[in-house]
């Protein structure tokens, strides 16, 4: 896999930098009243999030609906701007001379949840996956040899597909042309939305399977965004778990599962089901819905929640501490000098 | 079976379509004891939640359904609307995926469980509302005097979903028919609903058909799980014996296809090969034989029958039969 970094001529900082690199990133909704919503009502989406991405490395990022998790990716994309924060591509801040947004787009893409609704209707699957390449300037005979090769490589038969639309083909069909679409510009990073929630279970292994597949051959880079914590595992080389806009806690993923460092993470993955009839759950490790982004509890917003929580924790906001290796967690138990009687 | 509150025996469901006619489920038998829970698992198109709509029939004009469907002695098939309207709710409710589509959004979530008590038990409205109260506090839903006047919208998705539990516990009915009721919740919320439900039945000895595409939460629920494929239960039987002795080539492989946690990094998932087949065209003899890594010739000669592997537990493969 280095022979494919080090003949990648898009590669300027080198095995050693980090393909994406996340400082401070902030993304706050609303504010200003709308017809809906009171002034002052601000849903902090992403508030204060670094994280990094090194280069052929698989970030899974998880975490309950609300936490920032897809708007993180958006913001990543830049399909949405974010309020605060820097994003570096390769060493190169996104957006600036060195790297306009264009460039970058053309390094990264992403794949959504909902097959069809990313999807042209009115384009057949090969027009699709040639659509980004001749935008970029590629001829059009040279843009569909290469969507012909990509179909054929993504397990879509070109001689029975190309022609087709994409209501004429089943969802893990068109998730494959989703992926086959976001393979054009050849990319190094793929940003994985869902990509695989909406698929039956034996059709989703096998578009996992071609991911993996993909990753390898093309040496990419994923940041593999999901709810569901049976996927993540084995996809992921690190796990970043989030809460409230906020980072939970983040490292190897054998770490975050056999030793997790936060309440949350702990809580997240006993809510598994137990799949052992003679062992089923008899208590729910959390109770309540996630709370609402609007107004944060102060302190480690995880707190009112949390079975663990001391007097300190509603009132500091604890900071990512390095436990050991690459394993950092956002909770005062984790930090001996916190004050955290349990620490 | 005596003593069975749900008797379905050879259930088929039609639809028209076109110049054809597409046979989503075709001969299911099941067989439910009250306060037992069974899992209908299945993936999209498999028939699962079609064969849950004729038990309540909750199916579009355009299709037709035979074979023979028995609740608390009662031939539903038979039933004069009137009858169906009484039916439903009283002895059988349903619970959805979407919590959302279940509700009016311009009632309050109160006022539409007290028009189903007024509805079938004629009482005043004040008992009704008395009725939402405990059911409210029964599904733990924090300050539920509170919450009974709130309007769908005010709710989270958690809470919408025990409101709608609520709502179909109202007239205390004696099977409860759920369709994918945790599958748009977070996993944190999903166990809390599913630990309700296994509360709630036990209390008031209900009978539930809970469908599924998640092994996970069919264990958690269920005591026996009925493998759904292309309208047809392949294998049945215990939840234990479904999980730990899987006998159907499809079981085997969903279960496969999930992964385990002894998996290297960037191990390949045994996935089945191929996709569900198309209802309107399906395969010769055994459906899933196309897909099937087992696959021998005589398997597209006709539909498997079902085979017993032990008392209970039964799956449909001609290699079975040895």
């Amino acid at each position: 896999m280095s022979e494919t970094i080090a003949l990648d001529p898009r590669d300027r900082g080198g095995a050693g930098t980090r393909l994406l690199d996340v400082h401070g990133l902030v993304k706050h909704f609303g504010g200003k009243g709308g017809v809906l919503t009171k002034k002052n009502d601000v849903v902090r989406a992403v508030d204060g999030v670094d994280f990094f991405i090194a280069k052929n490395e698989t970030i899974g990022i998880v975490g309950e609906s609300g936490c920032g998790k897809s708007t993180t990716a958006r913001l990543v994309m830049q399909i949405i701007q974010p309020d605060a924060g820097e994003i570096l591509f390769d060493g190169e801040e996104v957006g600036s001379p060195a790297l306009d947004v264009r460039s970058f787009r053309r390094q990264a893409q992403m794949v959504f949840q909902d097959s069809y609704a990313s999807l042209n209707p009115r384009l057949t699957v090969e027009d699709t996956v040639a659509f980004g390449p001749r935008v970029h300037g590629a001829s059009a005979k040279a843009a569909m040899t290469s969507a012909h090769d990509l179909l054929h490589r993504v397990g879509l038969e070109p001689r029975r597909f190309a022609g087709r639309y994409p209501h004429e083909i089943s969802g893990g069909q068109r998730q494959r042309v989703n992926i086959a679409r976001a393979l054009s510009l050849q990319p190094r990073l793929l940003i994985l939305d869902e990509a695989v929630s909406a698929l039956d279970k034996s059709v989703e292994a096998q578009v996992l399977n071609l991911l993996l597949d993909l990753k390898r051959d093309f040496g990419l880079t994923y940041m593999f965004i999901t709810h569901d914590l049976h996927v993540v595992r084995f996809m992921s080389d690190r796990i970043m778990v989030m809460y409230l806009g906020k980072v939970a806690e983040v490292g190897p993923s054998d770490r975050i599962f056999d030793t997790p460092g936060h309440p949350y993470t702990a809580a997240l993955l006993a809510s598994m089901p137990s799949m052992d009839p003679a062992r089923r759950t008899e208590e729910a490790p959390l109770s309540g819905d996630p709370p609402n982004p609007i107004n944060p509890p102060s302190g480690c917003r995880f707190h009112p929640r949390c079975k663990m929580v001391a007097a300190v924790c509603s009132v500091v906001e604890p900071a990512l501490f390095n436990a050991g290796g690459d394993h950092f967690v956002a909770c005062h138990l984790a930090n001996p000098a916190s004050g955290h009687p349990g620490a | 079976m005596s003593g069975a509150i749900v008797e379905v025996n050879d259930l088929t469901v039609d639809f028209r379509a076109g110049r054809g006619t597409i046979r989503a489920v075709c001969g299911v038998d099941l067989s439910l004891q009250p306060g037992e829970t069974v899992a209908l698992l299945g993936e999209s198109g498999s028939g699962k939640s079609v064969t849950l709509r004729a038990m309540m029939r909750l199916l579009p004009k355009s299709s037709r359904i035979g074979g023979r469907v028995r609740v608390d002695d009662r031939d539903v098939l038979a039933l004069s609307a009137a009858e169906l309207t009484a039916y439903r709710g009283r002895t059988v409710s349903m619970i959805f995926q979407d919590p959302g589509l279940a509700f009016d959004p311009v009632y309050r979530v109160g006022d539409q469980i007290a028009e189903t008590v007024i509805r079938h038990e004629g009482c005043s409205r004040a008992a009704a509302r008395q009725r939402g109260l405990e059911l409210f506090e029964r599904v733990r839903i924090p300050s539920p005097g509170r919450r009974l006047d709130n309007f769908p919208h005010e709710m989270s998705g958690g809470m919408r979903q025990r409101a709608m539990i609520a709502l179909a516990l109202a007239c205390r009915p004696k099977v409860l028919l759920a369709d994918e009721p945790t599958t748009a919740l977070d996993a944190t919320v999903q166990i809390q609903v599913l630990l309700l439900l296994r509360e709630l039945q036990r209390e008031f000895g209900l009978a539930i058909v809970f469908v599924t595409h998640d092994i996970g939460v069919a264990v958690e629920i269920a005591d026996r799980i009925a493998v759904m494929y292309a309208g047809r239960i392949v294998e049945s039987g215990s939840c234990a014996a479904v999980i730990n002795t899987a006998s159907h080539p499809y079981t085997k492989g969903l279960l496969a296809s999930r992964g385990h946690a002894r998996m290297g990094k960037n191990d390949r998932l045994k996935a089945i090969p191929g996709s569900p087949p198309d209802l309107s065209a399906p395969p010769p003899g055994c459906a899933f034989g196309p897909r099937c890594e087992s696959f021998v010739e005589s398997c597209a000669d006709q539909v498997p029958p079902s085979v017993a592997i032990e008392v209970g537990h039964e799956a449909r493969c001609i290699r079975l039969l040895a």
